[in-house]
């Protein structure tokens, strides 16, 4: 006898498939909210906010709310969205370019505030749409498009820590690191995600995942390599854990 | 109908909170900071939300984030702090966001100058942001005019579903005027307009059926075909431009400008009536859509010339009176800047000189 | 018919005051119309102040015309800096106690009020604004006195205590406004 024991998330449109580049951790952490989203029983109530980069290019495959944002607005907008309708599970969706860089003082301001939101931080120290740029979150010595020495911290200074920095504001109830680079590393993922959201069902502000991710096409690595280089030289720059859990 | 003492600023805000209007989203800038700290004490007592944003950026974003959950939302600012508004207005005119905002402009460019200046007409009417898209822009030039223009900009922003401007001046928003304000929205009322926009609004729906608040991404023939519909919402506009005659049909010389500036004209007006001098005055309420029509009721036979007005250098709004004149009259121009008021002596003096 | 006043002095001596007071008048009280037009410098406190008010029997076009009818000055700075923009004719209210400078034009009717002065008898200066007011409206009439009262109790609404010495104030400046006619 048959026992139906996975299926695909309900919250991915039938047929469509995503765009991302093999190797790429983005569309496992895509289903991850969708299926957290469907456990909690909350995905009619769900709104999307993406930041601009390779983090909005899901708008065209989930089945529910999406709002495109500006780049590095979507913190500011998903503000705008809960407070407008309250009873909306609202998320922002922003890579690290997006959240640290350009969005850096609404990112912060949203977390200062405490708005009862959940947004997914995708750190994978790079560009990754536009082309293999520095972030802001690039490691010391790594080559970027516009670093092509490699991240020198007498000129670029250093990687940028969003969790210990958000860490100093009051406001914020739940910040932790994860990573999807091994199968219980995502379950992990999967666990924190739905922290995230839950403690935004109870109403109890503002909660903040980063994941550490890859970008095989733009660290020129082949997407077990980038795996490996994730293991060595991301993870004790930006080690995971709990950083703040309230 | 009763009249109340208001300032121009607060009386802006309080049309929007009768509107409906039941989020605000805004950053300290001088002159405008009567808007902000008037929506931070009322819009509270009907049940709305203020936010201190952090930036003028982020002001706009929420105000696209809330406005994109169907409620009426607003943000207010001047001259440079609207130049950074501009990407997230941008953002609102090609989704179709709904939302009123109001630049209470100052001197320019850069910093300038706090008091007020109409050096903003070129950004507010013809490139508010990137992309080439319209907006309607209301310029008040009473107070009372702008409570009217701003209750109704909210309904033509939903009707259009496209931001509305209210092109204010430093003068409209700091002068106290008497007032009769339009009627509040009842609870209800408010509440239907919001749940009017439900189909569309990023508020969670029945998964398939998703709400898509959409700026722009990879479908260039679906992009290009919101192009297209939002080009024929803009043409169609063009029949409801705004606009005030007075003392036209005889006049030998006209008086054309908006806002405060044109209202010292209408002084400028009545000052020359009075030397015999038969000048009249052409004043356009929606700079956006323009009133080329109010240029066809001058007496083109008689009038001997056309003095644009304007607390502009260079002047701006002349480059829409020259088109709508097209030739027909000499156009010279009469205008400070840099926060300087204009004044009707050398006004009525440029108007002479075009007698000349 | 149209009366442009221009009010200034200090900041803190209640030059809005008594422009703002004359624009409630006007509205709660008349079917006239009115503007209130304040300018401010940059600085929080310190500095000039300065208003214009315009009442009117039909629409207001300029809030600030380039000649005034009258003029309300309660310092020198303001004096030279506003004098010449006074019509012919023209009234000028001054604080006669700290207003000194010469007024060399003879062509204005000047009305010395010692504002400061009866202020301080009355044991408070705050109230120099509401003794010009009361000389200003004694003067001109340009709507009746109890308008003026009326508006000025009013807007000190809640501070109840405060009303006797304003009433007094008020009074004051009537009188000196109608003996100087």
């Amino acid at each position: 006898m048959e026992e139906l024991i996975y299926t695909k998330t309900k919250t991915i449109q039938p047929g469509k498939s995503s765009g991302f580049c093999p190797g790429c951790m983005h569309d496992t952490i895509i289903k991850l909210i969708g299926e957290v989203l469907e456990e909690l029983d909350i995905a009619d109530k769900a709104v999307s906010c993406s930041g601009v980069g390779c983090c909005g290019l899901f708008m065209d495959y989930i089945n529910y709310d999406y709002v495109q944002c500006a780049h590095g607005r979507a913190s500011a907008v998903a503000t705008g969205i809960k407070r407008g309708n309250p009873d909306s599970i609202v998320y922002a969706y922003q890579g690290d370019g997006d959240f640290a860089s350009i969005g850096l003082a609404e990112s912060i301001h949203a977390a200062n505030r405490g708005e009862n939101i959940t947004v997914i931080f995708v750190n994978n120290g790079i560009y990754g749409m536009t082309g293999g740029q520095m972030a802001p979150t690039t490691l010391v010595g790594m080559k970027a498009t516009t670093a092509p020495k490699g991240r020198n911290p007498e000129e670029h200074g250093y990687p940028m820590h969003v969790c210990e920095m958000l860490d100093t504001l009051t406001a914020p109830v739940y910040l932790e690191r994860v990573s999807c680079n091994t199968p219980a590393n995502v379950i992990k993922t999967k666990k924190a995600i739905k922290k995230a959201f839950q403690n935004q069902v109870e109403g109890k502000g503002y909660s903040l995942v980063e994941i550490v991710t890859s970008c095989p096409t733009n660290w020129g690595l082949s997407a077990l390599d980038s795996l490996d280089f994730l293991e060595q030289k991301m993870l004790p720059e930006f080690p995971l854990g709990v950083i703040r859990d309230r | 109908m009763e009249r109340v003492l208001m300032k121009g600023c607060e009386a802006i805000s309080e049309a929007a909170v009768r509107a409906g209007c039941r989020f605000f989203a805004g950053y300290p800038i001088t002159p405008q900071n009567e808007i902000p700290e008037y929506m931070a004490r009322r819009l509270p007592e009907v049940g709305g939300q203020f936010v201190q944003s952090e930036s003028e950026v982020a002001a706009i974003n929420m105000v696209y984030g809330n406005a994109s959950s169907g409620v009426r939302a607003m943000t207010s600012s001047s001259s440079c702090g609207i130049s950074l508004k501009s990407e997230g207005v941008s953002y609102c005119a090609m989704a179709r966001i709904p939302m009123v905002y109001v630049n209470v402009s100052r001197g320019g460019p850069g910093v300038g100058t706090i008091q007020p200046a109409q050096q903003d007409y070129h950004q507010a009417t013809k490139a508010s942001g990137n992309g080439g898209f319209r907006m309607r822009v209301f310029a008040p030039a009473t107070v009372q005019e702008a409570v009217d223009m701003t209750y109704k900009a909210f309904e033509y922003a939903d009707k259009d579903r496209n931001p509305v401007l209210i092109l204010a001046d430093g003068v409209i928003g700091s002068v106290l005027e008497p007032v009769v304000l339009p009627p509040q929205k009842t609870e209800e009322e408010v509440a239907a307009i919001k749940a009017g926009k439900d189909e569309w609004a990023a508020i969670g729906h029945e998964l398939g059926s998703r709400a898509w608040i959409n700026p722009g991404g990879w479908d260039n023939l679906l992009y290009e075909s919101v192009n297209k519909a939002a080009d024929d919402m803009y043409k169609a506009w063009a029949e409801e431009a705004e606009y005030e005659l007075f003392m036209v049909e005889d006049a030998e010389v006209i008086l054309t400008g908006y806002g405060i500036s044109a209202r010292i004209a209408r002084s400028a007006v009545k000052a020359l009536r009075e030397e015999g001098i038969k000048a009249g005055l052409v004043r356009a309420k929606t700079v956006f859509p323009f009133p080329y029509k109010a240029y066809d009721a001058i007496n083109y036979d008689i009038c001997k010339g056309i003095l644009d007005v304007e607390m502009s250098i260079p002047a701006q709004f002349v480059d829409d009176v020259k088109v709508a004149v097209n030739g027909r009259c000499p156009i010279s121009c009469y205008g400070r800047s840099a926060g300087i008021m204009l004044s009707k002596f050398d006004m009525m003096d440029a108007a002479k000189a075009m007698l000349k | 018919m149209e009366t442009n006043i221009c009010i200034a002095g200090f900041g803190g001596q209640g030059v809005m005051t008594i422009g703002k007071f004359l624009a409630q008048a006007v509205t709660d009280s008349t079917d006239l119309q009115t503007v209130f037009f304040p300018t401010y410098g940059a600085e929080q406190r310190g500095g000039t102040a300065n208003c214009f008010v315009v009442i009117s029997d039909e629409e207001i076009g300029t809030p600030k015309s380039d000649l005034m009818d009258d003029m309300i000055i309660l310092n020198n700075p303001s004096l030279n800096k506003f004098i010449d923009s006074l019509k012919p004719g023209g009234n000028l209210f001054i604080n006669e106690t700290i207003v000194t400078d010469e007024i060399k034009r003879t062509d204005i009717n000047v009305i010395k009020v010692p504002g400061t002065q009866l202020a301080l008898d009355l044991g408070n200066t705050k109230v120099l604004n509401v003794i010009m007011l009361g000389a200003y409206i004694g003067y001109t009439e340009v709507f009746p006195v109890d308008v003026m009262w009326s508006t000025i109790e009013h807007k000190l609404g809640k501070k109840v205590e405060l009303l006797p010495l304003n009433k007094e104030a008020f009074e004051k400046g009537l009188e000196y406004g109608r003996k100087n006619k």
